[in-house]
């Protein structure tokens, strides 16, 4: 891959480009990292000039497609960093189950595999039945995959580790059947779920929840657009509510900070 | 020749290595001055589980400030920046820090090519990058980059090296500046000006 194939100039008029043709919004997200993912497309898609790449990807709305889903960043797994999952099944989903009615949003689901992770541990904990998950991401085709339940096989062994980690009580094995190369899971665990695409950048608040995990998308973004997805949080957590982080992003530069309280180590606060 | 482009300024060092970099380091570190002048950035592949081992080993051994890289940090200097495991690092024009966790790159997540690509233009001429010892290719198009931008590429002499495969690649690859002896590095980064 050519490094400097495309320049920061060129990576500026792209995604005005993007904003003006497509109305998706990536100006503010961090631009080393969409640079690096621009470029990487036009290498991958053996384009020849910047002139014909722009072109394709202001014009050709198939194309778009594809450049939206190898644009932001998909990988995922399940029950990632399972300290998190642990304090969520420790000192989270307790406190939640004594409410009648739980909403949880999981804002950058990707293919899913975080919300059939919280499923699970909320079915440990009898919860799942008067739970519901919106799970939601800008890119509609993840949001197809994540319906599906359907994850490939060969990551199930990393995946069955993590759960044991995380405190996992059953065999991992139960939750799922093997089909070829894919495990499909259980339907129950999605039966709770609603999928729906929602952009952090451009849509608004819809609905009040308990809970809201955003992890491994704010790294992607500048200071300024992670302050204002903040602030759509913000207007979206009930008093007392939690608000979920990836591992290396954190609340604390945020003005508003103050008015949550961190959860243990966790990157996991509460409203207060 | 080599002495006027070393005149020249050293806005970071970045130090990318993999299997059989840690003893070169080990060696490096508690040699180097205290009043390094410029931030030190170390892109080392190795397994997600051994998370702080690598900045616990350095801060014992160094009186410059080691910290694992975080999510929008500066670089400054007189101190060193680890690129976190399971992560890549990329450098961003007002010299902050971007993790990224995307697809491996040459098997690598952090890979020592997205590092120094993304400083290649940051940085320019006043980019210091050093190869170290290891068992594959990652590295070798990031020094590409370097080069094209006027940085400055140093390599460790692959018989020195106790994984000589991927300085090798390098030095075939890519003109360097320098080609050290693990033994001079540490001289090496003394000498630089902040
Ligand atoms: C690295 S994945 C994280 C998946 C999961 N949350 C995890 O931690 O494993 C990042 C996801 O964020 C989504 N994303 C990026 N920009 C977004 C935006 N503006 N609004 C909503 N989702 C976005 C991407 O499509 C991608 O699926």
């Amino acid at each position: 891959m050519i490094s400097d194939a495309i320049d920061n100039e060129q990576v500026e008029i792209l995604l005005n480009d993007v904003l003006e043709s497509h109305g998706y919004d990536f100006l503010e997200y961090s631009h080393a990292s969409i640079k690096r993912r621009i470029i990487r497309l036009y290498g991958l898609d053996n384009f020849v000039s910047f002139a014909e790449f722009r072109y394709t990807v202001k014009t050709d709305k198939q194309y778009f497609k594809r450049f939206l889903e190898e644009i932001t960043v998909n990988v995922t797994e399940m029950f990632r960093d399972p300290s998190f999952y642990k304090s969520l099944r420790n000192d989270v989903l307790p406190v939640l189950g004594t409410y009648p009615f739980i909403r949880i949003w999981v804002a950058g689901c990707s293919t899913g595999e975080e919300a059939y992770s919280l499923a699970i541990v909320l079915k440990e904990l009898n919860l799942l039945n008067k739970s519901l998950i919106y799970a939601t991401d800008i890119n509609p085709s993840v949001l197809d995959k994540a319906k599906k339940g359907m994850f490939p096989l060969n990551y199930l062994k990393q995946y069955s580790e993590n759960y044991l980690q995380s405190g996992g009580l059953k065999d991992f094995s139960a939750y799922y059947t093997a089909n070829y190369s894919l495990a499909k899971f259980d339907e129950s665990l999605n039966s709770k779920m609603i999928f729906s695409t929602h952009n952090l950048v451009s849509d608004h608040s819809f609905n009040e929840f308990q809970l809201i995990l955003c992890r491994n998308v704010l790294i992607y973004f500048d200071k300024d657009l992670q302050h204002k997805v903040f602030n759509l949080f913000d207007s979206s957590i009930e008093k007392l509510g939690y608000l979920a982080l990836g591992s290396k992003e954190s609340l604390e530069f945020w003005p508003k900070a103050k008015e949550y309280k961190r959860v243990k180590m966790e990157k996991i606060w509460r409203k207060l | 020749m080599a002495e006027t482009v070393d005149s020249t300024p050293c806005g970071a060092l970045i130090i990318g290595g993999s299997a059989g970099s840690l003893d070169v380091l080990l060696e490096i570190f508690p040699a180097l001055r205290k009043d390094i002048g410029f931030p030190i950035v170390l892109v080392v592949h190795r397994k997600a589980s051994n998370e702080s081992l690598l900045t616990d080993l350095l801060k014992s051994r160094t009186t410059l400030e080691v910290s694992e890289a975080e999510e929008k940090e500066f670089l400054s200097p007189g101190k060193v920046f680890i690129a976190p495991a399971d992560y890549h690092m990329l450098i961003e024009e007002d010299q902050s820090i971007s993790l990224d966790y995307s697809e491996k790159v040459n098997y690598s997540r952090p890979s020592i090519d997205v590092t120094f690509q993304s400083a290649a233009e940051v940085f320019r001429e006043k980019l210091v990058c050093i190869l170290l010892s290891g068992s594959n290719a990652d590295g070798v198009e990031g020094l590409k980059s370097v080069n094209n931008f006027g940085g400055r590429v140093v390599i460790q002499n692959p018989n020195t090296a106790i994984m000589p495969y991927m300085p090798q690649q390098a030095v075939l690859n890519v003109e360097p500046h320098l080609i050290l002896d693990s033994h001079d590095m540490a001289d090496y980064i003394n000498k630089l000006n902040g």
